[in-house]
């Protein structure tokens, strides 16, 4: 194999003189690998750690922040929620199948490193648009990807988003989320605490695959990025079944001191974490490891990415068992190394030391950048676009493009290759409400979970957009009846390296952090990942918010479906017409551009502690809030999904019709309510200062929409749901 | 009734099965490793769904040279109640304990969704707790349950009353469009000869409690209870 220069791994001239500083000499090739995979964007954090210093991490529900493998919160009765969203975009990029399938094994691995069983899988999925083939063949490969590996391990996928634009034209965005439920007494940690403890790997044999994948994430993707294919890995998901299986056994059996996930930069990154969180060293002998490849030097057994392998600290003298455990499941256990007292990473080959680098250095000592970000150029002329200079589209022909434009339309084409019910949890099933909701076996509560990002508001407006990423996150849970507990994000951005990249980053990185600061969503585990670029450009940034909330009693859910004839449709706050960054903007005249909806965070506390209320007495029967599309879509979808049409009659105020029908401003949410509720559902507004209106009720087979009597839209209820049904999947065919 | 879950390495409704029996029915129930050989103890056996050995080289292909599936088989040849759910269906073929094969699903993609199913035959010992002709609703999850036999198996599958579950919609009606995976004769579950083995690619143990959707799935495992109740083992 023809050997890298430091700066083909990655590396900048001054990071290699520090290197130099900090060994006191040359780095050997093996050394310098482990330095470039250690200080990549990917592993290092190099230039956000600055930025995420600012998430507000700490609330009475947090009982792991960042800094582990996954944030873990507290959800009563001595239960705890894990959880963390992760990407793995640039491996989709080019291999979309196995680039998603082991986003999937990569995430779910950190969630029962920490001891608990994975319950549910959300995705966050970007794609230009789907009438470019090469569009439709990533989309289609990355579902089939997640879907064949999350259905095998029989975790369900139960929610998530799929966006379409031409910003993610050559860069999709996968993001894969993993929530675990796991006995707050059994949480384990990946920290080697004692000297002499045996280091064991487990799982799957090393092979050459995934090479430099950590250091591949961290770059641009280019005409060359096809050559990094072997980057990318092969995955198993049967063998991380397997892995699941015996690794919760251990921790049931309270075997193992510490234990952490092979992930990015492989054997290198996972010693390094192990060992540096208590500033011991480690000494490991790549002959112990198990290959599936012959050949193989240091270099190759340290730096590779193969998948599904853990590393074990066990408790003392428990390796035997643990050795049964896994000979019982048909999977390889093996001692490769020992923790030292010296603070060194020595890595030998048999007798022979091959490379010793401190270990404080490789994760502590990677180089951090606080940059100067710059607004960008376009900022302001998007701000100031006069949507009042544009026509207004006729109400039903517009209503029919939302209902088509596969960002609103139903996402069953995706979701169903998903297997969502399996674990026998899901209460509230994709498609049917704003968050996915699980019951917890042997409780009365409920989960909630559901991950977010508008990210052309993002883009219009970062700090708006980040602020409205959480709050929508939030909203949504509330709707389907959960208190929003705490958040996970995946920052999808360009490349710091350009000052308005990195404005971008700043600035909603600031806004997600005062939203999330404001609803008591701490962010408790997170991903990121930059240099999403090709020639033509940086995607949109796309800081994707998962969020986990609890109910307190199942029964208490609400999904969107407006249930009955004759019940009161209500909007909670207020008819708002602002269209800036709006996807009614988008697909009927063309534009991505405008001011973003302003949001009172504030307001939409009290809007979430609204729903919270009437969601906890049951006087909802349906609920949605107002996103994409807005409030016609929202309507729209209540309608399909329950086989119920409606008429709304309301006084439009003088607004433009297509701002009041299709603004996606916050702070909104439509509910159905028996019309005997009314008057406690107006006295509960009032006690939270938020307006409320009652639109019209449920009935009938169309969809009829009146501004003060007079006729809008009229559309029938079949031929909605025929559109929006089937607008991605005739795309596909 | 003291059921078996037997679990491969790979199954993965074990557990859900084992919740319903135990939580629901309020059964005694317990797991069986794909290494044990003795079904003695057991009322009736459940393979349950899931990707038994990664489903690589073909779904159930590898199972069924479990050591317990010659335990199984056994048990099912002495009148035993056997139900396979889903990659236990897929096992039982691979098995011949039922006859047939499974085919990719038409789309060529796995499929996730809740079926309308009409109950063919009601006298069978996982049926007799519904009706003959009832419609009933149970969630599906597979990539391959697309059912096939030769015309000569379908003809005895017929004359037998051995299909007892078939893929229709909300008023019965049998047609392709309401036929998820291709399924011959929109086959969705079928029993041996004896009655006593039934294999089924709908999952009956996703919708045996209300708070997840449904509850029809739930009288499946009650016939069973009923038949051992009534006519014993």
């Amino acid at each position: 194999m023809k050997e890298l220069t430091y700066k083909e791994m990655g590396l900048l001239d001054e990071e290699y003189q520090k290197i130099l500083g900090i060994m006191g000499r040359e780095p050997n090739y093996l050394e310098l690998g482990m330095f470039s995979v250690m200080w990549s964007e990917h592993c290092g954090y190099k230039n956000s750690r600055p930025l995420l210093k600012n998430f507000p991490t700490e609330g009475l529900q947090v009982i792991q922040g960042p800094g582990e493998n996954a944030g873990v919160v507290d959800i009563g009765d001595g239960q705890a929620l894990v959880f963390k969203i992760e990407s793995h975009n640039h491996p989709s990029a080019i291999e979309p199948y196995q680039g998603a399938a082991t986003g999937v094994g990569g995430i779910v691995r950190d969630i029962f490193t920490m001891g608990a069983r994975p319950i549910a899988l959300l995705n966050s999925l970007r794609f230009a648009e789907l009438d470019d083939a090469r569009v439709r063949e990533l989309f289609s490969g990355v579902v089939a990807g997640i879907a064949g590996y999350g259905n095998c391990l029989g975790i369900p996928a139960v929610g998530g988003e799929v966006y379409f634009n031409p910003a993610y034209k050559g860069n999709p965005l996968v993001n894969a989320m993993c929530v675990g439920l796991v006995n707050t007494d059994e949480i384990a940690l990946a920290v080697a605490n004692e000297i002499d403890s045996p280091i064991m790997i487990v799982g799957a044999k090393t092979g050459r695959d995934g090479i430099h994948g950590a250091t591949f994430a961290s770059e641009e993707l280019s005409e060359s990025s096809q050559s990094k294919r072997p980057s990318v890995q092969v995955g198993d998901p049967f063998m991380e079944k397997l892995l699941i299986e015996a690794c919760l056994q251990l921790i049931k059996e309270d075997l193992v001191a510490g234990m952490q996930d092979l992930g990015a930069a492989g054997l290198t990154s996972s010693i390094a974490e192990t060992a540096s969180k208590k500033g011991l060293g480690v000494e490991v002998d790549v002959l112990q490891v198990p290959r599936r490849e012959q050949g193989m030097t240091p270099y190759e057994v340290m730096l590779s990415e193969s998948q599904e392998r853990m590393l074990i600290v066990p408790r003392t003298g428990k390796e035997e068992r643990i050795k049964e455990i896994f000979d019982k499941w048909g999977l390889d256990a093996v001692v490769i190394g020992r923790v030292s007292g010296d603070g060194m990473f020595k890595v030998y080959e048999g007798e022979e030391l091959v490379g010793a680098v401190p270990v404080m250095e490789l994760t502590e000592g990677c180089p951090v950048y606080v940059r100067q970000g710059q607004k960008a150029e376009y900022y302001q002329r998007c701000r100031a676009f006069d949507i009042n200079s544009l026509p207004e589209e006729k109400p039903e022909p517009a209503l029919r493009k939302l209902l088509a434009s596969p960002n609103i339309a139903s996402k069953r084409w995706v979701f169903s290759q998903y297997d969502y019910q399996v674990m026998t949890n899901t209460a509230i099933v994709p498609g049917d409400g704003d968050a996915a909701v699980l019951r917890i076996k042997d409780t009365s509560k409920g989960v909630a979970m559901t991950t977010d990002c508008n990210s052309r508001f993002v883009y219009l407006d970062p700090y708006l957009g980040g602020v409205l990423t959480v709050c929508e996150a939030a909203r949504n849970l509330a709707c389907v009846g959960a208190r929003p507990l705490a958040l996970t994000n995946c920052l999808n951005f360009g490349s710091p390296e350009k000052p308005d990249i990195y404005w971008q980053m700043e600035q909603a990185i600031k806004g997600m952090a005062d939203a999330a600061r404001e609803l008591d969503t701490p962010v408790v585990s997170g991903n990121v990942s930059l240099y999403n670029e090709t020639v033509e450009g940086a995607i949109y940034p796309t800081p994707v918010v998962g969020m986990a909330g609890l109910l307190k009693d199942i029964d208490y859910r609400c999904d969107m479906a407006f249930k009955d004839e004759g019940d009161l449709i209500v909007l909670l706050g207020e008819l708002r017409d602002q269209l800036g960054g709006s996807e009614y903007l988008y697909v009927c005249h063309g534009i991505q551009s405008g001011a973003v909806p302003p949001v009172d965070i504030k307001n939409e506390k009290s809007l979430v502690e609204m729903l919270l209320s009437l969601n906890a007495d049951g006087l909802c029967k349906s609920c949605h809030d107002i996103s994409d599309g807005g409030l016609a879509v929202c309507l729209a979808e209540s309608a399909i999904k329950g086989g119920r049409g409606f008429t709304v009659d309301f006084d439009f105020e003088n607004k433009r019709t297509d701002g009041v029908l299709f603004s996606e401003a916050p702070e909104r949410a439509v509910i159905s309510i028996n019309a005997d509720k009314l008057k406690k559902v107006q006295e509960l507004a009032n006690s939270k200062g938020l307006q409320t209106q009652v639109l019209g009720q449920v009935g009938g087979k169309d969809l009829l929409f009146k501004n003060c009597g007079q006729e809008i839209i009229r559309m029938s209820l079949a031929d909605a749901g025929q559109i929006w049904e089937e607008a991605i999947e005739s795309l596909m065919k | 009734m003291k059921s078996g879950i037997i679990v491969f390495p790979g199954s993965n409704c074990d557990a859900d099965c084992l919740h319903v029996m135990k939580n629901v029915m309020k059964q005694e129930s317990e797991y069986i490793w794909h290494q044990a050989s003795n079904l003695s103890a057991y009322d009736a056996i459940i393979l349950p769904g899931g990707f038994s050995y990664g489903d690589y080289l073909r779904t159930g292909a590898i199972a069924r040279f479990s050591p317990i599936m010659s335990a199984v088989v056994d048990y099912a040849r002495q009148g035993g109640m056997v139900i396979g759910i889903c990659n236990g269906f897929q096992i039982l073929l691979e098995v011949g304990l039922l006859p047939g094969a499974m085919l990719r699903n038409r789309s060529l993609k796995f499929i996730c969704d809740t079926v309308n199913l009409k109950v063919r035959q009601a006298n069978t010992p996982f049926s007799n707790k519904l009706e003959e002709g009832q419609i009933i609703q149970v969630p599906i999850a597979h990539g391959e349950g697309n059912y096939y036999c030769d015309e000569k198996t379908l003809q005895e599958l017929n004359d037998n009353k051995q299909i007892i579950f078939t893929y229709c919609g909300p008023e019965g009606e049998e047609s392709l469009e309401y036929n998820p995976n291709g399924s011959l004769a929109n086959i969705a579950g079928i029993c041996n000869e004896k009655g006593n083995v039934l294999g089924m690619m709908p999952h009956p143990e996703r919708c045996s409690e209300a708070v997840l959707g449904g509850t029809d799935g739930y009288k499946i495992f009650a016939s069973m209870l009923n038949y051992l109740e009534e006519v014993g083992r």
